[in-house]
C-alpha cells in the first residue's frame, strides 16, 4: 500500500489542525502531507533506520521506536489522531496495540491488506496462497504475520470496545463502500473508545 | 539507503580554501564575577575556545558545540596542518562535513575548571586571601548550568543572540539540554547525542570510584599537588582504566580484546599484564596521566554527578522542559550502557508531552559510548539531515519561535576583552597558559589502535 492516492484518502479522515501519532510511519510521506495541507502536527514512530532518516530530511518529527516494545512513552488521550496504517499486520501484538491506540488517541486510523479481497479468495479457492499487489509475498517470505479481513477487523473492534465512525475499502485509489470485503484490497477504519 | 545523504563529496570533501588546517586558538577574559549553583562565584576568568568558518551578515549561523569529559575548545581541524593535532570531533565538523563549516560558524569553548586553558585548578587563585596560590582544591564546584552561563556570555560578547543549534554528546550533551532550559530562545536546535537526564546511581558510583582513586594517590595532596611539583598519576591511571571499561560495549571489548594474551605462553603472574585488555587499560591510563588534571577529573565528573534539571520540579521531567521550545534532535546507541537509550527516551517523552519537536534516532551501533565519537554512517546521516534542515530554514526557525527573544543578562558582557591566543595577557606565573599549551589539548592519535582514537567521552 502507502500508494500516494491512499494516503491521501486517508489523510481526509483527519481533522485540520489535528495533533497526530502515526505509529509505523514509514518514510513520514503522511505525516508530511497532514502537515502541509491540513495544518497538523504530531510524530512518527517508525524502527528503520533508512526511513527515520528519511523522516528527518523531510522536517517530520520521528522517534526510532519498536511498537513491540508498547507505547508507555505517550500518556492516554493525548493526540486527536492515531494512525496504523499498513502496520498492523506486521505486529506480533496486534490487539494490544490496538488497544493503545484507542487509549493514546481520541480517534485512531488502521488500514492493513484486506485478505477477503475476491482475488485472494480465487488463490486460496485454488488452493493456493495469494500473492497480489496488496500482498506480493509468498507465504513464507512475508512481513504479514497477521493476516485478516474486512469483516474480521469489524468483530475485533467490537470485542474490544471500539466504536466505529467510518469504515471503507480501497481499491485502486478509489474509496469502496460497497461489498468492500469483497471488493477492496485495502481496508480502512476510523474507531473511537464507545 | 542513504544515498541522498552519502554523495561522494560528503565521504570525501574536496580541499577546501577554507579547510580547517591552520586553527587558532582564542582567549576571552571576562571581569565580571561569574555567579555560580554552589552559592560561590568565579572571579576575574577566562575562557578559552576555537571558531570555525565564517559569521553570516544576520549572526544566524552560529552552532555551539559542547565537550564531554576529557575534551576541550580544540573540537575540529589541526594546528598548522600537523595530522597529530585533530580535533576530537573532526569527523564532524568541517568543510562538507555533517556540521559543514562553510554553511556554519562554529563555536567549541573550553569549560571554566578545565586543564586546556580556560581558567581552571591549575591557575593561581585570585582571592588576595590565596597569596597567590594556584586555586587547587579550591578551585569552585561548577556544574553544567554553571559551564552553560559561561558560554553564554561569551556568545554574547560575539554579538551572537541566537545559535541555530547547541549540540553536544554526552555530558556535552547534557549543556545542549541544559540551554534549551536556561536560554530557550536563544538556540533554535538542541542536539543531545548519548545522554541522560541525569546520572544513575551506577554511574555516580563508577565516577565515586575514579575520584576515590584520584583522591587516595598519595602524590594528590589534597588537591594541592602543584606546589609539591608532582602529579597523582597513579590515581588519574586508575580513574581512566575505569572510564574506558565503562565506554565500550562487551561485544567490542571481546571482538577487540577477547581472551587474547600479550605472549603465546602464560607467564603465571599477578602483576604482570598477561591478556591484552590489560596492555590497553594500562596504556590509556598512562597517557591520561600525562596530560589530564587530577583536579579537573575530579569537577568534571562532579558536575556529571550533580546534573539534575528536574530536581527543582520534584523530579518531573515533563515539568522541567515546560519553558523549552527549540526543536530537538537527540541521538542514542543501543549498546551504549552508561548513557543507555532507555535514559534519551525519558527526554523524548517529556519533549512529547510539551508537544514539541523533535527527532529521535537510535542507531544500532556495536561500539557503546564511545559511539558518539565515530562516524557510523546511519549516526553521521541523521546529523547531516538535521544539520541540512537548519541551514535550510534560515533564521525563519527563529521567527517560528513561540517567545519573544532574551533580553541579554545585563552582567553578560561586561568586562569582556577578546584576545588571540598569542597576544593573550596571562599572568607570568600562569604557565599553563602560553599559546603553545592552549593547543595541549588531546587529539587524535593516528598510530593509536581503531579503540583507542576517540578523546572525548563521557
Amino acid at each position: 500500500m502507502s500508494d500516494r492516492k491512499d494516503i491521501e484518502l486517508i489523510a481526509e479522515l483527519v481533522p485540520p489542525g489535528a495533533r497526530v501519532l502515526d505509529l509505523g510511519c514509514g518514510r513520514g510521506e503522511l505525516l508530511a502531507l497532514l502537515r502541509d495541507r491540513r495544518g497538523c502536527s504530531g510524530y512518527g514512530i517508525e524502527i528503520d533506520d533508512a526511513n527515520v532518516l528519511a523522516c528527518e530530511q523531510r522536517g517530520v518529527n520521528v522517534i526510532q521506536l519498536n511498537l513491540e516494545e508498547g507505547l508507555a512513552l505517550f500518556e492516554d488521550q493525548s493526540f486527536d489522531v492515531v494512525l496504523q496504517l499498513d502496520t498492523l499486520q506486521h505486529l506480533r501484538n496486534t490487539e494490544t496495540m490496538l488497544r493503545e491506540t484507542a487509549r493514546i488517541g481520541r480517534t485512531g486510523i488502521v488500514s492493513f491488506p484486506n485478505f477477503a479481497h475476491w482475488p485472494n479468495r480465487l488463490h486460496v479457492a485454488a488452493g493456493r496462497m495469494p500473492v497480489t499487489r496488496v500482498l506480493p509475498y509468498q507465504w513464507y517470505d512475508t512481513p504479514n504475520i497477521r493476516v485478516g479481513t474486512y469483516a474480521d477487523f469489524e468483530v475485533l473492534a467490537r470485542k474490544d470496545g471500539l466504536h466505529i465512525l467510518d469504515s471503507f475499502g480501497i481499491q485502486e485509489g478509489r474509496v469502496v463502500r460497497r461489498w468492500p470485503n469483497l471488493l477492496a484490497s485495502v481496508a480502512v477504519f476510523k474507531f473511537e473508545r464507545s | 539507503m542513504f544515498a541522498t545523504d552519502m554523495s561522494p563529496s560528503a565521504a570525501s570533501p574536496p580541499r577546501s580554501a577554507h579547510a580547517l588546517d591552520d586553527v587558532q586558538p582564542k582567549s576571552m577574559h571576562f571581569g565580571e564575577p561569574l555567579p555560580l549553583t554552589s552559592g560561590s562565584r568565579l572571579a576575574d576568568y577566562a575562557l578559552v575556545y576555537e571558531t570555525y568558518g565564517t559569521l553570516a551578515p544576520d549572526r544566524s549561523n552560529a552552532v555551539l558545540v559542547c565537550h564531554a569529559l576529557n575534551a576541550g575548545h580544540h573540537a575540529a581541524g589541526t594546528y598548522g596542518g600537523d595530522p597529530t593535532t585533530q580535533g576530537w570531533w573532526d569527523n564532524l565538523i568541517g568543510p562538507g562535513k555533517p556540521l559543514d563549516t562553510e554553511r556554519f560558524f562554529v563555536i567549541s569553548i573550553n569549560n571554566p575548571g578545565s586543564c586546556f586553558g580556560s581558567t581552571g585548578p591549575m591557575h593561581p587563585n585570585p582571592d588576595p586571601a590565596a597569596h597567590g596560590r594556584r586555586y587547587g582544591a579550591d578551585f569552585p564546584v561548577v556544574t553544567v548550568e554553571d559551564w552553560v552561563d559561561a558560554q553564554a556570555r561569551l556568545i554574547d560578547a560575539l554579538g551572537i543572540t541566537q545559535l541555530a543549534a547547541v549540540i553536544g554528546g554526552s555530558l556535552g550533551g547534557m549543556q545542549a539540554l541544559s540551554w534549551a532550559l536556561r536560554y530557550p530562545t536563544r538556540l533554535r536546535h538542541c542536539i543531545a547525542v548519548a545522554t541522560a537526564p541525569n546520572l544513575s546511581a551506577q554511574n555516580i558510583a563508577f565516577n565515586e570510584v575514579a575520584r576515590r582513586a584520584i583522591i587516595t594517590d598519595p602524590d594528590f595532596h589534597g588537591g594541592h599537588f602543584y606546589e609539591h611539583d608532582v602529579v597523582p598519576r597513579r590515581g588519574l591511571r586508575v580513574a581512566r582504566m575505569i572510564g574506558h571499561i565503562t565506554y565500550l560495549s562487551d561485544d567490542a571489548m571481546e571482538t577487540k580484546f577477547g581472551r587474547y594474551t600479550q605472549e603465546a605462553a602464560l607467564g603465571y603472574s599477578t602483576q604482570n599484564i598477561e591478556f591484552r585488555i590489560e596492555g590497553y587499560l594500562r596504556h590509556q591510563g598512562d597517557k591520561f596521566s600525562e596530560y589530564f588534571d587530577a583536579n579537573t577529573y575530579l569537577l568534571i565528573t562532579r558536575a556529571l554527578d550533580y546534573f539534575d534539571p528536574a530536581r527543582a520540579h520534584g523530579g518531573d521531567l515533563t515539568a522541567t522542559f515546560a519553558t523549552a521550545c527549540c526543536r530537538f534532535l537527540l541521538v542514542s546507541f543501543t549498546t551504549d550502557w552508561r548513557f543507555a537509550p532507555a535514559r534519551s527516551r525519558e527526554i523524548v517523552k517529556a519533549l512529547v508531552d510539551n508537544r514539541l519537536d523533535l527527532g529521535y534516532a537510535e542507531i544500532a551501533a556495536p561500539h557503546g559510548h564511545d559511539a558518539f565519537l565515530l562516524d557510523d554512517p546511519r549516526y553521521h546521516a541523521v546529523l547531516r539531515a538535521r544539520f541540512n534542515a537548519i541551514a535550510r530554514e534560515g533564521t525563519a526557525g527563529a521567527l517560528g519561535l513561540a517567545r519573544p527573544l532574551a533580553i541579554v543578562p545585563a552582567t553578560a558582557a561586561v568586562g569582556v576583552a577578546e584576545t588571540s591566543a598569542d597576544g593573550f595577557g596571562a599572568p607570568a606565573t600562569d604557565r599553563a597558559r602560553s599559546p603553545a599549551d592552549l593547543r595541549r589539548t588531546p587529539s587524535a592519535d593516528p598510530a593509536a589502535t581503531e579503540l583507542d582514537s576517540p578523546v572525548s567521552r563521557t
